[in-house]
């Protein structure tokens, strides 16, 4: 622990120079640490507080890990009894379940020894505790309720968006970064400067648009919109360029077709830059929310960032189903952060693109 | 961007293989008329052909609206064909302008709408100012000799990559009355508050969790650009037995200022379209103070009763309007960086 | 099969002419290089050829069928890249075979052809590795390997050996000179180093600033340069040159006076020459001989640089710059004084115009006044 330690709180000047703590030191290890605690805290807290039942979820104060009450079912009582470590007045404790509270008094049996009542101060009583994972927090919402259907949309609208973003803008790129023609620097510079058109200056029309052609309550209607990115086409091209053209003469050459030369030489090519743009899409699309809430206005049609919106504003007090189903909603992207956080750390910073 | 080191031939086979026969397929059979179609077009002509679907859906999806969306701010009534709206040329906006009082947003007619832009300049003003100088602190911090850098750099990201959804019920769940930071205030002896229905502390919440869910982004780009900075300045700097703060101030700073300008533009940018995950948390409340245009905009546009999409429209072509000179001011910073890196 | 004609050849990009009316014929066989500085349009011209540019005008033609506006895949030629252009996702034989495919050629057909081909070349091998796996010879074999399994008409070589270290350039140069001789297909060869014009050419096309000064034979060239630059182009170290005049001539004799008022007689020939007229005279620094007559040009070293089994001395003869390549090893030091024998040398006289007047033998040349 000690030469872990030390290796982590590596100070300023330890590589020989400095001694001691400077207060530069201190201050990064304080906002590393709240950093750490605020950063992944809620997420973690989150993660923890969706196995929780109701009860436990409004405890108060809150356990981290998921713990239930334990029961038991006594001979003579219908309902099941709680179980409670009680102290005795002569020492000793016992395993008790309690049958009724009055005052502060509680009144309990053996469960091995149901006949005789026990009386116990409930300051003397604590509840017997084992820890239990609701998962019906999980299996309840997609049973009863739409999130089956939500989730599927979400997949459906994030794998066909994907898709189509990564052809469609890969040949737009193709086309800008390898081909001399009158026009493709008007093309350049409106696709860079409506790089910053946002959907809510645009909601009005697009909506329309989209009901005109008859997409309002349709996935397609949350797709087409999105797809042409011009953040993409911008990625692709920049890529795109450093693949020499020669290359493309040399296909020019060897009879290959235009076409051949997209997807059997650029593309493979351009493998790095499309990854890049498909996790970025990835992400995009299964988080996207003001849209497909304009869009879908029909229960079956939700994606997982609507329906568990909409959910979590009728139900207002079923946070363990909210919970879970925020879990639900955040895994693929915490995947993409485990997995690929690498690639996106270095798209970003090199691009500035979010 | 910098191209990622080509990634392995392994994977990249196996990964090939599986997707390769159907892709393949489909491949050439599109590739025989296409070759017809070249025969017609010749080489360049082709270009156009691979910007066509791009620039379709783009013109239909993005062009259209933003041209239409004028013809829409002109208009007035419920309908959203627009052949169905009747033309009353500037009216919304005058609408939109029309106030007893232009220092009290209460005494306009569209009220809610000044409300709205108020809230939105506060929110810009204090997120973008506590943002920036967060993201400027942690991306020094992480820039220092630190070992395990990279973790800690995804620790500030990891934020960034949540939907907003996920954000605001988070948060909203935390900040509830029996949430877990009344808890944390009630174990260190302070008075615990109803966060989410006190005006005030509910437009804070607002701000605090957007700074979370985006600070990390910011971070990463003046990380960047502060790994940008050569070596040998700092260690010409440490030779000559120049004071830290000094360093700060006349080499960091000011090698650093592109990309801190850069980085203000676009945190302004996103602050002005503020929604999602505050819509979630608070849904605009307590009343309207954590209501902002984008909210209003959708709301006027879409959610409301009276809906009004003209209305709508115009509040939604104003906000354009200070987005373009936002964006402009951008452009303008990237021109001048380059243009001394040129020199 | 395998002709190449060119009348008038113009190419532009936008408002800059890079290609002049260029006119060459090219015969079936031959191996022509195409030399030049540095952007006088070599590369251009070899893909105009290829049909990777379109011309702006002129025709070309091969094997008689003007070929303006047929696509470089349909005008079957190969060619070889200076960056090779080897498709780094595919593997070697992959990269051969790619060409062929395109034609819907028989798998079996192409499993010949690539294997003839690797044999030939042999990179068998290497045959499923990448081009990234590959040192810069094997490259370049493989580039050359997927022109030779197309059959073309005719290669189109742009700088093939550049990317390579001295050693192994000697080396792949006398390979392709064998292959061209195995092959004995048309291939268009450009280089600007001037070494592996004059070893492997059958002809030498000489380019600059998108013309054509002159296209001859390596020993043409040499020999009998059609100007000034052609002159200075071909030959290593270059031609020195020389102001001077004629300062009388008659028949069959014309008096040449360098700036120093050193005079020389020589035979002009049937060329046309004034008296007064201003000349430049070249003179190649191997033809240069040291003289004992000390009323030859008297020589000031500068550098000398001795490289065993030469030695290459530096010096100023009437304020002109010139070089000399001497037999063996000299003693001299840098400012030593030498007499030179410039009479003895072969010579070469240029007009104003920079165009060649007359060239001289030599060993004939006369006697001083
Ligand atoms: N696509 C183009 N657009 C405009 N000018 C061009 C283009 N390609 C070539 N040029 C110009 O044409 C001229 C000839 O270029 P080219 O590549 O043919 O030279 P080169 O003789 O091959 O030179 P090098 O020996 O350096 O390869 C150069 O001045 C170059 O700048
Ligand atoms: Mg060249």
């Amino acid at each position: 622990m000690g030469a872990a330690a030390r290796f982590i709180f590596r100070r300023r000047g330890s590589n020989g120079r400095g001694k001691g703590w400077h207060w530069t030191d201190i201050v990064t290890w304080v906002w590393l640490v709240c950093g750490l605690l605020i950063m992944f805290g809620p997420a973690v807290w989150l993660g923890f507080s969706s196995f929780k039942t109701p009860a436990a979820l409004a405890e108060f104060p809150p356990t981290i890990l998921p713990y239930v009450t334990q029961e038991v079912r006594v001979e003579g009582y219908d309902k099941p009894l709680a179980l409670y470590e009680a102290t005795l007045e002569g020492g000793g404790t016992r395993v008790l379940a309690e049958v009724r509270r009055i005052g502060i008094v509680s009144q309990m049996v053996d469960p091995n020894a149901p006949g005789e009542i026990i009386k116990v101060n409930i300051a003397d009583r604590a509840p017997v505790r084992t820890m239990s994972f609701a998962t019906e927090n999980y299996t309840q919402p997609f049973v009863q309720f739409d999130f089956v259907q939500y989730l599927w949309n979400s997949v459906f609208v994030t794998v066909m968006a994907t898709l189509i973003t990564l052809v469609v803008n890969s040949m737009a790129a193709f086309a800008l970064s390898k081909y001399e023609f009158r026009g493709r620097s008007v093309a350049m510079l409106i696709i860079l400067a409506t790089l910053m058109v946002p959907l809510s200056v645009i909601m009005v029309p697009l909506y329309s648009i989209i009901s005109t052609i008859g997409l309002f309550n349709n996935l397609w209607g949350v797709i087409l919109p999105t797809v042409a990115t011009p953040t993409g086409v911008f990625i692709l091209r920049q890529y795109m360029l450093t693949i020499p053209d020669e290359l493309i003469d040399a296909a020019r050459m060897d009879k290959a077709s235009e076409w051949q030369i997209y997807w059997r030489i650029v593309l493979p090519l351009a493998a790095p830059a499309l990854a890049v743009l498909a996790i970025f899409s990835v992400v995009w699309r299964w988080n996207d929310f003001l849209w497909p809430l304009i869009v879908l206005s029909r229960r079956e049609l939700y994606t997982l960032q609507v329906g568990l919106s909409i959910y979590a504003g009728e139900l207002n007090v079923q946070w363990h189903f909210i919970l879970a189903m925020t879990v639900v909603t955040m895994i693929p992207v915490v995947l993409v952060f485990i997995f690929l956080q690498r690639f996106i750390t270095t798209g970003i910073a090199g691009a500035g693109l979010k | 961007m910098t191209p990622i080191a080509s990634s392995s031939p392994a994977s990249n086979r196996r990964l090939g293989s599986i997707l390769f026969v159907p892709v393949q397929f489909v491949m050439t059979l599109i590739d025989a008329p296409l070759r017809a179609l070249q025969k017609l077009t010749g080489i360049s002509g082709m270009a156009m052909f691979f910007l066509a679907p791009n620039m379709l859906i783009f013109g239909i999806f993005v062009l259209l609206p933003l041209a239409i969306n004028f013809v829409y701010s002109m208009t007035g009534g419920t309908a959203f064909f627009l052949a169905d709206r009747t033309f009353i040329g500037f009216d919304q906006y005058s609408r939109l302008f029309e106030c007893g009082n232009y220092l009290d947003p209460l005494s306009c007619q569209e009220d809610a709408f000044w409300t709205a832009v108020g809230n939105t300049a506060w929110f810009v003003v204090l997120q973008v100012t506590l943002m920036i100088l967060m993201a400027l602190g942690t991306a020094l911090i992480l820039n220092r000799d630190l070992r395990a850098r990279s973790f800690w750099r995804a620790v500030f990201f990891f934020p960034v990559l949540l939907s907003p959804v996920v954000v605001g019920l988070i948060w909203k769940w935390i900040l509830q009355r029996q949430g877990l930071l009344n808890f944390a205030l009630f174990e260190m002896g302070l008075e615990p508050h109803n966060w989410l229905t006190d005006r005030t502390w509910a437009f804070a919440a607002a701000v605090a969790v957007s700074i979370w869910a985006h600070m990390g982004f910011y971070a990463l780009i003046l990380l960047a650009g502060l790994q940008a900075i050569p070596k040998d300045l700092y260690e010409a700097a440490e030779m000559d037995g120049t004071k830290a703060a000094r360093v700060f101030w006349r080499i960091t700073l000011p090698l650093l200022a592109p990309n801190l300008l850069v980085v203000v533009v676009l945190a302004l940018i996103k602050a002005v379209q503020v929604f999602d995950e505050v819509y979630v948390l608070t849904g605009g409340g307590p009343g309207t103070s954590t209501m902002f245009l984008t909210q209003y905009i959708y709301e006027t546009g879409f959610a409301s009763q009276l809906r009004n999409p003209g209305l709508a429209a115009a509040a939604s072509i104003l906000m354009g309007l200070v987005l373009v000179v936002l964006t402009l001011f951008q452009l303008g910073i990237g021109r001048r960086t380059e243009g001394k890196r040129k020199r | 099969m395998g002709q190449i004609k060119l009348t008038n050849v113009k190419k532009s990009f936008g408002a800059v002419d890079v290609l002049h009316d260029i006119n060459l014929h090219i015969d079936d066989g031959e191996l022509v290089v195409f030399v030049g500085p540095s952007g006088c349009g070599k590369s251009t011209l070899l893909r105009v050829i290829a049909g990777l540019e379109k011309v702006t005008g002129g025709s070309l033609e091969i094997d008689g069928r003007r070929v303006n506006d047929v696509t470089a895949a349909e005008r079957g030629l190969a060619m070889v890249f200076q960056s090779y252009a080897l498709y780094p996702h595919m593997t070697v034989r992959q990269n051969l075979a790619f060409g062929l495919e395109n034609s819907k050629m028989p798998k079996a057909e192409i499993a010949e052809r690539v294997g003839e081909a690797a044999r030939m070349l042999e990179i068998e091998p290497y045959m499923d590795r990448r081009p990234g796996q590959l040192s810069g010879g094997q490259r370049q074999r493989v580039a050359i390997g997927r022109a030779i399994v197309r059959r073309p008409v005719a290669f189109l070589l742009d700088e093939p050996l550049s990317n390579l270290d001295a050693e192994l350039r000697v080396s792949t140069r006398a390979e392709l000179a064998a292959l061209h001789a195995r092959l004995s297909s048309t291939m268009i060869y450009v280089t600007h180093d001037q070494v592996e014009a004059m070893t492997l050419a059958d002809r030498i096309v000489v380019m600059r600033a998108g013309r054509i000064e002159q296209v001859g034979t390596p020993l043409e060239l040499y020999n009998m340069p059609a100007n000034r630059f052609v002159a200075g182009f071909i030959g290593a170290p270059h031609m020195n040159f020389l102001r001077g005049d004629i300062v009388e001539h008659t028949p069959g004799t014309a008096i040449l006076s360098l700036a120093g008022g050193y005079r020389i007689a020589v035979d002009p020939g049937t060329a046309p020459v004034t008296d007064g007229q201003k000349v430049t005279v070249g003179v190649r620094p191997q033809h240069l001989t040291v003289s004992r007559d000390t009323a030859s040009p008297k020589v000031r070293l500068g550098l000398v640089e001795a490289l065993g089994a030469e030695t290459v001395v530096h010096g100023e003869i009437y304020g002109e710059r010139l070089m000399a390549v001497l037999p063996g090893q000299q003693g001299y030091r840098p400012g030593d004084e030498i007499h030179l024998d410039l009479q003895a040398a072969p010579l070469h006289v240029f007009d104003e115009q920079d165009l060649r007047l007359f060239s001289t033998a030599g060993a004939k040349a006369k006697a001083p006044v």
